[in-house]
């Protein structure tokens, strides 16, 4: 019966997929649809992690073939979260979406490409077979390729082709490492790898197609030295699609990660994670220099993801309780934050006319409450207590700190600062500086619909509750990360217990 | 306390509404929340005692909790906050009367005062921190204010970044600090010492801490934000930047002086540090004619000396020190609070440009006269108990450190002389154009400085008022164990003595030159001055700048063939690194093989050489659909017929498709691309080809566990009652990755209708 609660976000998604393509010559009914799907995942969602929280991890057979010979539907703790905070971002940025697009948009399938898109982050998120991810990345990749292209500027072309050259390569990087895989251990089930994969004698050839999947995984998540796709397309879609990938693609990148050096890939932690280490300290730093060298919003927004990534990835590096929980509150945290930056980015525009931050100004004294909207994410961001930022940093900075790892703690410490400085660049250029047109180019709140301000205040209300009442966030990302740390429970809960 | 903690909060989140509903006397309302606090620490005032009073979890998981104390150190300072406070707020109503964003100025000030609150009454490190961070963005607003300035932007963004690059090494400080002495809480640490001095961090601790302290607290060379932040109204450069919040980093070494100081390190790094801060600040202040900007830089001078006292770690440093805080905030309070009011009433502060207020603003006049009694370290002021108490300091001191003296001495002096021009300068003398039109301040503005010279000269006279209660009980607090204090005003006719009118007179004559030469040390010393840390700061962040332009060219350089390489070079050097770290078997078992399977081999193999060497698109495209054709042999070859006949319907239409496309199109010729460096793309690609050779015969190596595909033969036709096992699986075993797939499908010819119809209406 639990069974159902993993199965139906993906049905929803679907199905809102389905209705919202039959419902095209129809746009009223299309758009009740598209939101109505909306919400629905995210009830489904929420029903999933109270499931999930209340009864363990549910595993699921595909068409009840058993495991490792079906496709194995598994969710635990950090499934159920991932799963949830998803259609938390894809309900906001879907009501943003609302007012946002036009007609012209809309004729492009904006509403079905959305929820294919979330369909796909959702399965990555809830399956437990390595091929079956694989399918939904490629669903995510090409949803996003077409949500990327709507509206249909060269600027938005030239970015899209870059994305999808550069992910085609990630997606063939990753055929190959399951096929490896497959050859070495006759399985593509998560639990039966965990369980396969230290028998396997060839250890060289295993860790270097371990590595072929970190390279993949890493592209996803716009990792240094693979994140070059990223900056060059993140800031040319419509707003309410570019705070969706903002929030969620590259994080299921860094979700396939966490899930596969925890549960599959711990055979040489000493080679991989310390890889892994240096992969996340340089992304932080590369990340957090590239945003500083931008002066558009959703450019310097972009960079920042990559700089962010680093402290996820780091969390899992450094390999121990503390910085495993680091990673699963610093996700949760950043995806909030992120999307909403994204979509203030994009109401920020709207009012003062220009993403360039060169053009606009004002919104300061035109718009004072779009400030504290703004300054709620974008300090959070920068890691400044009491917001949720701050726990994130406070984790992995400590988790560090113990592990004597001290030079990711000053990278991560660094990157907090400089993070800083491109918040207050924004903050001073965006809100404080006159607009260049002078006093009243700038238009005031309500000039934005209200549909584009509700998600960005309840996203902030997000950012503020995990801030202030961190307790109830981090026994939630303790008991995920708990349960990353035992893999054998977790192949126990599919596989059966070993006899 | 949690109370006395969050009700300026939750005054913060009120103030906006009620400026709405009263206008400028919001102030007068607001004023009620600092009063009562101080009112109830009063109440306190005799039973401050050491330990937590207050505990409330907040996030136990990470150790943090919302612990308060209130013990001798925490008061001094809670009573400063809370009552220096009070007559701020007062002050700003009056200071920004009818300003448009009075609510946002008073939201920001209550948040500063309840995280001020909250650093020096907290008991958890964690918690201190997030109340420390908390004044630092309380700053920056404030700061920048009046944000129309590029100069206030400026001085907000320095300010918030030097403190909080402070800000980060103290958070990384105190959590090695809690590893070290085992707990996350304050008191505990405090009781610690002896064991966190052995720890072997116990350096890097002692300097990350000291690195918070001394950017908060503006010690040379990160002082150069603090007369920066004068950009503020000076109502917050009274309160955050002269009373409070920049004393947050003396109110933490004092704090931790018990688990970190005494050591030599400690003692030297503070002595030095602050001594030197303390005279570069008033030598600065010297060479100002900006009223706001001679004080801020006295008050850099103070902020020295305050840390100066607290290095040798002993008793009478400690008592000084306190006192000294004291005599600083009532007197500092006082100026800036009369500053503003010249500033306000006669509209400019320079001291060029000022002169003969006494009589027009009388009452502002008598507010700072009094304050710069007490400032000049005079007799019936209060600071000349605290100078008494100084001098016992480093006469303490005198064996070891005989320039410190010196450098206390000299700084008396000039102190002297500072006051004495605040005092006369613009108050005195030919009435001058700007002081024409000025008028008194209205009584909001003169309550505060008021009160605050008076309580000085109070405290001066009668100095056991305070010496017990809050002096000995906050040295108590630092030090441990009881101290007492008792005050004698004079205590005899000694050299001490005669050393102090020396200094009197010293710095009088100091004056009298001043007033002839400043504006030739001015000319003379500022070009060299300029080159401080202040213009170092600019040069920082020129090349921050700089150097994140650099990399961002280096990483996205927008060339996509460059990303390409970089990406299989660097999954080529990870793979081929990797085969090293373990076992590497390969299956080098050949054959010789099957004539045809050669011949399929060649064709392949010619096709790739071909296609990366054509110089036309069509060539490239066909010879790729070569390749397909080649591979869909392979699969052919190897039992695979179903996988084959696909692949050969896709290989085909997509090389039919792709041609078409691209005859229409006019480039025809592969471009160069620029200076491709082909040599190394052809390596590249060879790696990346030999590291899948490598690892596709190191698969064949291992032995294949068949169980998948023995149990997809035994399950096919019983259980799932199909024939053709590929087509069970597709549609049944994995039906779940073949539904993913055809909602890639459906959602591809989604975007191909997207594109095709965009194409079409931009054509019509």
């Amino acid at each position: 019966m639990s069974g159902w609660y993993a199965v139906a976000p993906l049905i929803v998604a679907v199905a809102a997929a389905a209705a919202t393509t039959l419902a095209h010559a129809a746009p009223r009914t299309q758009r009740a649809l598209s939101l109505g799907g909306a919400f629905a995942l995210l009830l489904a969602a929420v029903a999933l992690m109270d499931a999930v929280w209340r009864g363990g991890m549910i595993v699921v057979q595909s068409s009840n073939w058993a495991a490792p010979f079906g496709i194995t539907l598994a969710v635990d703790t950090f499934g159920a979260v991932m799963t949830l905070i998803a259609a938390i971002t894809g309900a906001a940025c879907l009501t943003f979406a609302i007012p946002e697009i036009e007609e012209r948009h809309r004729r492009a399938w904006f509403h079905p490409l959305s929820h294919v898109l979330l369909l796909g982050v959702c399965g990555a998120f809830i399956t437990g077979d390595l091929f079956n991810l694989y399918v939904w990345f490629e669903v995510m990749l090409i949803a996003s390729f077409g949500l990327m292209t709507i509206g249909g500027t060269k600027a938005q072309t030239d970015g899209a082709v870059k994305y999808v050259s550069l992910n085609l390569v990630a997606t063939l990087l990753f055929l190959l490492a399951v096929g490896l895989l497959y050859g070495m251990t006759g399985t593509l089930n998560y639990a039966d790898l965990a369980r396969t994969i230290p028998t396997v004698g060839n250890t060289g050839v295993l860790t270097a197609a371990a590595m072929l999947l970190m390279a993949a995984f890493g592209m996803k998540a716009a990792v240094f030295p693979l994140f070059f796709w990223l900056p060059a397309a993140y800031h040319t879609p419509l707003v309410s699609v570019s705070a969706v990938f903002a929030g969620l693609l590259t994080k299921v990148g860094v979700y396939a990660l966490i899930r596969a050096f925890t549960l599959l890939f711990t055979h040489d932690v000493g080679w991989t994670h310390q890889i892994l280490l240096w992969v996340s300290g340089l992304t932080m730093i590369t990340g957090v220099l590239g945003a500083a060298a931008q002066s558009e919003m959703r450019r310097i927004l972009s960079w920042h993801i990559i700089s962010q990534i680093g402290y996820m990835v780091m969390g899992l590096a450094l390999y121990t309780p503390l910085a495993i929980v680091g990673s699963v509150f610093y996700l949760v945290h950043h995806i909030v934050v992120k999307a909403n930056l994204f979509l203030i980015a994009g109401v920020a525009a709207r009012l003062a006319g220009s993403m360039e931050l060169k053009k606009i100004g004002g919104l300061y004294r035109a718009a004072p409450l779009l400030g504290v909207l703004f300054f709620i994410p974008a300090f959070s961001l920068a890691g400044f207590p009491p917001l949720s930022g701050f726990w994130a940093k406070l984790i992995l900075v400590r988790a560090a700190l113990e592990d004597r790892e001290w030079w990711i703690a000053a990278a991560a410490l660094v990157t907090g600062l400089l993070t800083i400085y491109s918040m207050t660049k924004i903050w001073g250029e965006a809100f404080w500086k006159p607009h260049p047109r002078g006093d009243g180019a700038a238009a005031p709140l309500a000039a934005a619909p209200a549909a584009m301000l509700a998600p960005i205040v309840a996203l902030a209300a997000c950012t503020i509750a995990i801030g202030l009442f961190a307790q109830p966030f981090w026994i939630v990302a303790e008991r995920a990360a708990a349960e990353l740390l035992d893999p054998a429970a977790y192949a126990a809960a599919v596989l059966g217990r070993l006899p | 306390m949690l109370i006395a903690v969050l009700a300026p909060f939750a005054a913060a989140g009120f103030a906006p509404l009620l400026v709405r509903l009263l206008g400028d006397r919001a102030g007068l309302v607001l004023a009620i929340v600092p009063a009562a606090t101080f009112v109830w620490l009063l109440s306190r005032l005799p039973e401050a005692t050491p330990g937590v009073l207050e505990a409330t979890p907040w996030v136990p998981g990470l150790d943090v909790a919302l612990d308060f104390s209130l013990d001798g150190l925490s008061l001094i300072f809670a009573l400063l906050i809370s009552g220096i406070g009070t007559l701020i707020v007062l002050y700003a109503g009056g200071y920004l009367k009818g300003h448009p964003m009075l609510g946002r100025f008073f939201l920001f000030l209550m948040m500063f005062m309840g995280a001020m609150q909250g650093v020096v009454l907290s008991d958890n490190v964690i918690t201190l921190f997030v109340f420390w961070e908390l004044t630092s963005l309380a700053s920056y607003l404030l700061v920048g204010f009046e944000s129309d300035r590029p100069a206030a932007r400026r001085a907000a963004l320095q300010a918030l970044l030097i403190t909080g690059s402070g800000g980060l090494a103290l958070l990384a400080g105190l959590v090695m600090l809690a590893e070290a002495g085992g707990s996350w809480r304050i008191s505990d640490l405090t009781g610690a010492g002896a064991w966190i001095q052995d720890d072997p961090l116990y350096r890097p601790i002692l300097i990350l801490v000291v690195l918070g302290c001394f950017t908060k607290s503006a010690q040379w060379p990160f002082h150069s934000w603090l007369p920066g932040a004068m950009q503020a109204p000076t109502p917050v450069s009274a309160y955050l930047h002269s009373a409070t919040m920049v004393k947050a980093g003396v109110y933490l070494l004092a704090r931790l002086d018990p688990a970190l100081g005494g050591s030599p390190e400690w003692l030297w790094i503070l002595t030095g540090i602050g001594g030197l801060t303390m005279l570069m600040g008033v030598v600065f202040a010297l060479l100002e004619t900006d009223l706001k900007l001679v004080l801020a830089w006295t008050t850099v001078s103070a902020l020295g000396t305050l840390v100066f006292l607290l290095g040798p770690t002993h008793e009478p440093g400690v008592k000084a020190a306190m006192a000294f805080l004291l005599v600083h905030a009532l007197y500092k309070g006082a100026l800036f609070m009369a500053a503003g009011n010249v500033d306000h009433e006669a509209g400019t502060r320079d001291l060029t440009r000022l002169g003969g207020l006494m009589r027009t603003m009388p009452v502002t006049f008598a507010a700072a006269a009094v304050a710069c009694v007490s400032m000049a370290g005079l007799p019936f002021g209060l600071g000349w108990v605290a100078k008494e108490l100084i001098g016992a300091a480093k006469i303490a001191l005198e064996d070891e450190f005989g320039i410190t003296v010196i450098a206390a001495t000299l700084t008396n002096l000039m102190l002297f002389c500072v006051a004495a021009i605040v005092a006369t300068v613009p108050f005195t003398g030919r009435t001058s154009e700007a002081a024409a039109h000025a008028h008194e301040a209205p009584w909001p503005m003169l309550a505060g400085p008021v009160m605050l010279a008076a309580l000085g000269l109070v405290f001066g006279m009668a100095p056991n008022l305070i010496a017990e209660p809050l002096i000995a009980a906050a040295t108590t607090a630092v030090i441990g164990r009881k101290a007492t204090l008792e005050i004698v005003l004079f205590k005899a006719f000694d050299w001490k003595f005669l050393l102090t009118l020396a200094t009197f007179v010293a710095g009088a004559a100091l004056f009298l030159l001043w007033r002839r030469s400043a504006a030739g040390w001015r000319a003379s010393l500022n070009p060299v001055l300029d080159r401080g840390p202040d213009r170092g700061y600019d040069q920082v962040m020129r090349g921050l700048a700089a150097l994140a332009a650099w990399q961002t060219r280096i990483w996205q350089p927008g060339l996509l063939h460059r990303y390409m390489a970089a990406s299989f070079a660097v999954v080529t050097l990870a793979g081929a690194a990797s085969l090293t770290r373990g076992e590497m078997r390969l299956n080098l078992d050949f054959d010789g093989g099957r004539l045809i399977e050669w011949a399929v081999f060649a064709v392949t193999a010619a096709s790739a050489l071909v296609a990366a060497l054509a110089t036309t698109r069509l060539l490239a495209v066909t010879a790729l659909g070569m390749l397909g054709l080649g591979v869909a042999m392979i699969f052919m070859l190897f039992g695979a017929p179903d996988l084959a006949i696909t692949q050969f319907m896709v290989e085909t239409l997509v090389v039919v498709i792709l041609a078409l496309v691209l005859i229409r199109l006019p480039g025809f010729r592969l471009s160069a691309g620029g200076a491709r460096p082909r040599w190394l793309y052809a390596g590249i690609s060879a790696g990346t080809g030999a590291l899948v050779t490598l690892l596709l015969l190191g698969v064949l190596a291992e032995p294949f566990d068949p169980r998948l595909s023995e149990w997809f033969g035994r399950a096919a036709v019983p259980e799932a009652f199909g024939h053709n096992i590929v087509n069970v699986i597709l549609v049944d075993f994995r039906a779940l990755d073949t539904l993913g797939e055809i909602i890639v499908v459906f959602a591809a010819a989604l975007a191909a209708l997207a594109a095709i119809g965009i194409g079409a209406r931009t054509r019509a």
